[in-house]
């Protein structure tokens, strides 16, 4: 397994936002998780990539403990992430945005004497053009519309190289045409990479789950299974339209 | 002025400051004192370039350049103080027989000089390296820094420190075995100060230029995603830190001799927030704006004062409140809207660029 987590908890303020019992995810596995606002997914993903501090268990990515590394070490592991909100550089040009991901050294004197070279500036467009951002590549990031900052967050985390990626609400924002064609790159990375996908819209969770689903209710693992098995699941549906349910308070 | 990227502006602001200035004075048309005012408005541009990548580039709001400034000027000043007598006066009248410790390494110039780069270098990676560590940042990081310029003016302040107290070090007769009060002196301190601010310029554009460069600028626009793509932030702001405190301190450094005195009043409160407000009011992000606003603000100082003595304050709080209001970009911010809203018009030279500013004002 290439990420292991296990009895993970985190409280804010004394709410449980997430107590997860256990989650594994195999390498080259492409994994969506869904479920109600508030279930912890985001904060699941904040744990992995060392934004936020969970307060007991265990997160073991390529057979080393991933708890209290920094946001650094746990990029140089091999974790990148994308975030719900758009997060890149508005002022720097998206090219800017896309070189300063390039997987190189990150260090003062490496980057003060950097020059860019043809192998890299072609993957930066290689990467430009596959998220069609080939035409505004020159552009300030800020300018672009929402579905392009997601797009170039995505380029960003491609760039980088992970060995894992921690995709956080890829659809929110764009058009359907959009969505496909999100969708389609997501399943063509998980060829090549291990991912964990958070979404909401279900007709998008049915394109890119070629494996698991996994469903968090209220920080905790309600079921995991395969998309037909989730849609089908009377829990899932009765959590989904927040009708109370005897079986989901006994959880 | 440099208002443009083009070479022609850059052709311009070297001939009218290396070429015209002087000849202007040779041939009597301005006194040397107007030259070494001018000298000194290129130190303050100096330490305004270091406020720019600290503060425009990399976002972090830094109050303590006024001190780093002062570090260099009163290393080269105790230095000038010992050119002329072995214990300064103000010692002996507080019945001080021999000359402090840290007093010593000044009189060699060689050490000076070095000394006055390493203090300022070494204070600003420990505060930095403690502020950055523990995640300071924003309006915290202000109000820190300016805590600790404060305290050290209260600590230059007193008689017990023995750097002069209130009135501070003054009355220098030779630098480098040259007469400061000579003409000639004077006007090589006004040509190399020009020539330190173009080389720290080229040197600050190389480095805004870089990756490096590009590392500041998405620190201050999304940290948290600079650290997720794996940079070490604290240490690229630790670095640039630095960066700026060697800036502030070397313009210290050619401020002192030009300018004859120095009291802690340079790096009181208000000196502190004045050196910001040239960057504001220039332009902050642009290294040009810095330039231009470090010189701008201190010309208008000197017309203001000799014209309304005590309205200064109020001017520059007026152009301030202007800038934070309609222009954030500062004077070049501004030039460029202009430029945009005015489609199909091309500034020849300066002097049209400064009209149509004069006139959206």
């Amino acid at each position: 397994m290439l990420l292991t987590v296990n009895n993970l908890s985190v409280s804010f303020g004394g709410v449980h936002a997430l107590h997860l019992d256990h989650f594994s995810l195999g390498e080259k596995e492409l994994r969506v998780i869904i479920g109600p606002n508030g279930a912890g997914k985001s904060t699941f993903l904040d744990i992995i990539c060392g934004k936020t501090k969970a307060d007991s268990g265990e997160v073991i990515f390529k057979g080393k403990p991933v708890l209290g590394k920094s946001e650094v070490q746990i990029a140089e592991l091999g974790i990148g992430r994308k975030f719900q909100k758009p997060s890149v550089f508005p002022e720097l040009t998206v090219y800017d945005n896309l070189l300063l991901a390039v997987k190189t050294k990150k260090d003062i004197f490496s980057t003060l004497f950097f020059k860019v070279s043809p192998a890299i500036a072609e993957r930066i467009h290689d990467v430009a053009a596959r998220l069609q951002l080939n035409t505004v590549i020159y552009k300030q990031a800020g300018a672009l519309s929402h579905g392009q900052k997601q797009w170039l967050e995505i380029a960003i985390v491609m760039l980088q190289d992970p060995t894992l990626m921690l995709i956080d609400e890829p659809a929110a924002g764009m058009s359907d045409e959009e969505t496909e064609k999100t969708g389609a790159l997501l399943l063509e990375l998980a060829n090549t990479h291990s991912i964990i996908v958070i979404e909401h819209d279900m007709k998008f969770v049915e394109q890119i789950a070629n494996h698991l689903v996994t469903v968090l209710v209220r920080g905790k693992r309600l079921m995991e299974g395969t998309f037909e098995e989730v849609k089908n699941d009377q829990r899932v549906i009765d959590c989904y339209l927040g009708r109370t349910n005897a079986q989901l308070e006994t959880l | 002025m440099k208002t443009n990227n083009k070479p022609l502006y850059y052709i311009l602001f070297v001939a009218i400051f290396a070429i015209l200035l002087p000849a202007a004075y040779l041939s009597g048309l301005l006194s040397i004192n107007t030259i070494s005012i001018w000298g000194r408005y290129f130190c303050f541009a100096i330490a305004a370039l270091g406020i720019d990548l600290i503060w425009g580039y990399t976002g972090i709001l830094s109050m303590c350049q006024a001190f780093f400034f002062c570090l260099g000027s009163y290393g080269i000043a105790m230095h000038l103080v010992l050119q002329k007598t072995s214990l300064p006066d103000f010692m002996a009248w507080n019945k001080i027989t021999e000359l402090p410790f840290f007093w010593q390494p000044f009189h060699n110039a060689g050490v000076t000089f070095a000394l006055c780069l390493i203090i300022p270098a070494l204070f600003a990676f420990f505060i930095g390296y403690v502020l950055f560590r523990s995640r300071i940042r924003g309006v915290y990081m202000a109000i820190i820094t300016q805590a600790l310029t404060l305290a050290m003016w209260l600590l230059f302040l007193r008689n017990e420190t023995n750097l002069g107290g209130t009135n501070g070090l003054t009355d220098f007769k030779t630098l480098l075995g040259f007469d400061l009060s000579s003409a000639q002196v004077k006007l090589s301190l006004y040509l190399v100060s020009f020539a330190v601010l173009c080389l720290a310029y080229i040197a600050c554009h190389r480095i805004t230029r870089s990756k490096f460069g590009k590392v500041l600028q998405a620190i201050r626009d999304s940290e948290s995603r600079v650290s997720f793509t794996a940079y070490k932030t604290a240490n690229f702001k630790l670095a640039v830190f630095v960066l700026a405190a060697l800036l502030a301190a070397v313009g210290g450094m050619l401020y002192l001799p030009q300018t004859g005195i120095i009291t802690p009043g340079r790096m009181d409160v208000k000196a502190s927030v004045e050196m910001v407000m040239w960057v504001a009011l220039g332009g902050r992000g642009n290294l040009k704006g810095a330039v231009i606003g470090a010189l701008l603000v201190n010309f208008l100082y000197s017309l203001c004062t000799s014209w309304f003595p005590d309205s200064w304050l109020f001017i520059l709080g007026f152009l301030f409140v202007l800038t934070v209001l309609y222009f954030d970009k500062g004077l070049i911010g501004l030039v460029a809207t202009v430029r945009q809203r005015i489609p199909g018009l091309h500034f020849k030279t300066s002097q049209t660029t400064n009209r149509y500013v004069a006139d959206s004002k």
